[in-house]
């Protein structure tokens, strides 16, 4: 950490505090799109944290995380939507899809308990495609899903008589719809800090990393790797509840696409991008992963304009394609992600003069 | 004296390999005893069996006046077995200390929801884990070591932070496999007065190593394998001028 900045620091709280509360207003200035960026930045901060207690502490390698973000979008539209005309509030729903995800969390953590590595890899992300795929066909012979259509109309997140859609007034103060999911999203972030940031020194924590180090050696000191194994799946699957059932309410929306394979790729690459393991890391991982892709979509296209006059390459492949690049060279240049934690950046530089 | 660990005819094969042919044999409380035996002789098959590893084929063990269950490696260590590794396996990405306070699992109760809400049980916890861990590390004189990741850590430093993690799990029966090896002459002796030091502070000990000086200077009690069958148990200056002993180190 730089000298001249500790965060620490009570100057340093308060600073983070003021550039967190006046970032709402601030993106507000280039449009409410921008709002919703980074909201979604957040939402995916907290997705990435939940999957970081199971790829990062536990290090077992889930491909099929979005399942679970599923299930809490879901299980959000159904209970608040006119689909079965029911409308319950937010602060029930939110809990039971927490609970149900960590439900699904249990039923594909016991089965492959035994698997490990690319193994366990594949059968995560089979099971991340079966989710998505019986929320594409619950529609037929009962009407559960609303298959690919998806289910609309869904209840904002509404305190007491404080709707979470369209603008209103609060201490004189005129918020947006999406800079009031902010602050909501801000509160469940930080929350999801605190949590990770509490279990990785803790009795939990250090068991997760010792059978992500050496199973055998795990069990021979007395931890119950398979106990153990099922926590980091349940814990991580509430998470991801938790956030599907923030991102039904701020959509309004879902259907089953947003549940698609390249869905879980990205939290994961957040994950091992930003450094496996370490919070900050994590964060500047899904940070740079959302807002990333939103710059080059509003960039890419008027910069061939201004170069060459006309569109050479469509917009949407060369973003791809610079995307990938820029993922490709971190991977090759920072290979413990852009952010490790110190004792993983020490060993790497150990790794380095020990060579020269 | 009293037993602390009785084997009775374990037998355990891979395949049509007979690594372990009725093997019985008597742990005392509070003696250091050897296992030897030439290269895949089955000590370590021994080890893994015991701790549950490995099911054996045959026959099982008493702890403690109870049969061992060998379904699951980790009821071992709440038994009171702890072990080390022949290769050893340390939690290469954590520091030396996070090793030992690992150890303390199994004597520590703190869930994830005394992880989240700090209550002060829980604090209270963690402080004793370290401290434990800090006192252990003192022990095993590695503690300049503490903040260091345990792979980076020398050789025999690495030995001695897996007996530290041993220890933390606060065994009645601690089984060492090969730690001697690789070990320099100085190191070696350390290593000796290590042992002899864990022993005179209660702990029982299983030794497997191939260093006969080591073994024979140390155990009360040694027994030979070889393929797999027990040809000898005794006190060391019988197993030494043992005929079948003497053969079966020289291959004859
Ligand atoms: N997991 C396994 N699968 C197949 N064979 C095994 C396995 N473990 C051990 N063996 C075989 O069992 C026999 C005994 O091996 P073990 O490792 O117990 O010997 P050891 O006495 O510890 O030898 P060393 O002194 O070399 O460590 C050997 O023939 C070995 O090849
Ligand atoms: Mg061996």
């Amino acid at each position: 950490m730089s000298k001249w900045f500790d965060p620490r620091s009570t100057f340093g709280m308060l600073l983070i505090a003021a550039v967190l509360i006046a970032l709402p207003f601030v993106a507000a200035l280039g449009g409410q799109a921008w709002v919703r960026i980074v909201n979604f930045a957040i939402l995916y901060i907290f997705l990435a944290l939940g999957l970081n207690i199971v790829v990062g502490y536990a290090g077992l390698l889930d491909l099929g995380y979005v399942a679970f973000y599923a299930v809490g979008a879901y299980t959000y539209a159904l209970l608040a939507s006119p689909h079965f005309g029911l409308h319950w509030p937010f602060w029930v729903i939110l809990p039971l899809g927490a609970a149900l995800a960590c439900v699904f969390g249990v039923l594909l953590g016991s089965p492959t308990l035994k698997l490990r590595g690319d193994y366990l890899a594949i059968v995560t992300l089979g099971f991340g495609e079966i989710v998505r795929i019986f929320m594409n066909n619950l529609n037929a012979p009962i009407n559960i899903t609303n298959g690919p259509q998806g289910i609309t109309l869904i209840d904002p997140v509404a305190i007491g008589d404080l709707r979470f859609s369209g603008t209103s007034q609060i201490l004189g103060i005129s918020l947006s719809g999406p800079q009031k999911y902010y602050f909501l999203l801000l509160a469940l972030a930080i929350l999801v800090i605190v949590i990770n940031q509490r279990l990785q020194n803790s009795r939990i924590g250090r068991a997760w990393q010792a059978i992500r180090e050496d199973e055998i050696a795990a069990k021979a000191v007395g931890i119950n790797t398979r106990n153990l194994k099922l926590l980091a799946f349940a814990m991580g699957a509430s998470f991801g509840g938790v956030a599907g059932g923030v991102f039904s309410a701020m959509q309004g929306f879902v259907s089953p696409e947003s549940f698609s394979l390249i869905e879980s790729i990205m939290i994961l690459a957040m994950v091992v991008l930003g450094g496996m393991g370490h919070i900050p890391g994590v964060i500047l991982g899904a940070v740079l992963l959302t807002v990333l892709p939103e710059v080059l979509r509003y960039g890419v296209g008027p910069l061939q304009m201004a170069l060459f006059g006309k569109m050479l390459i469509d917009p949407e492949s060369l973003r791809m394609l610079i995307f990938g690049l820029a993922l490709v060279l971190v991977m090759r240049f920072k290979p413990a992600g852009l952010w490790p934690s110190p004792e993983r950046k020490r060993e790497l530089s150990e790794k380095r003069t020990g060579a020269a | 004296m009293t037993v602390l660990l009785e084997a009775k005819a374990v037998a355990k094969h891979f395949g049509g390999v007979k690594a372990l042919r009725d093997v019985s044999l008597t742990i005392r409380q509070g003696e250091i005893y050897g296992l030897i035996g030439p290269n895949g002789a089955g000590k370590t098959t021994f080890f893994n069996c015991m701790t549950g590893l490995y099911i054996p084929d045959g026959g099982g063990f008493d702890f403690a006046g109870a049969p061992l269950v060998a379904d699951a490696p980790h009821k071992a260590a709440e038994r009171g077995i702890a072990r080390t590794f022949q290769n050893i396996r340390l939690f290469a990405n954590m520091t030396a200390l996070e090793n030992v306070m690992v150890g303390r699992h199994v004597r520590t109760a703190a869930g994830v929801l005394g992880a989240i809400f700090q209550n002060r049980a829980t604090r209270a916890e963690e402080a004793a884990i370290r401290q434990r861990a800090e006192d252990l590390l003192h022990y095993v004189r590695i503690e300049d070591r503490a903040d260091d990741l345990a792979k980076n850590l020398s050789y025999g430093d690495q030995r001695r932070l897996e007996i530290a993690r041993a220890l933390a799990t606060e065994p009645r029966l601690l089984c060492l496999d090969e730690p001697a090896a690789g070990m320099n002459a100085t190191e070696t002796e350390e290593l000796r007065d290590l042992i002899d030091g864990i022993r005179r502070d209660g702990t029982t000990i299983l030794l497997i190593e191939h260093d006969v000086k080591l073994v024979m200077g140390l155990c009360d009690r040694v027994a030979v394998l070889d393929y797999g069958a027990m040809i000898i148990e005794d006190v060391p200056a019988v197993v030494q001028k043992d005929q079948r002993v003497i053969e079966a180190y020289l291959g004859a």
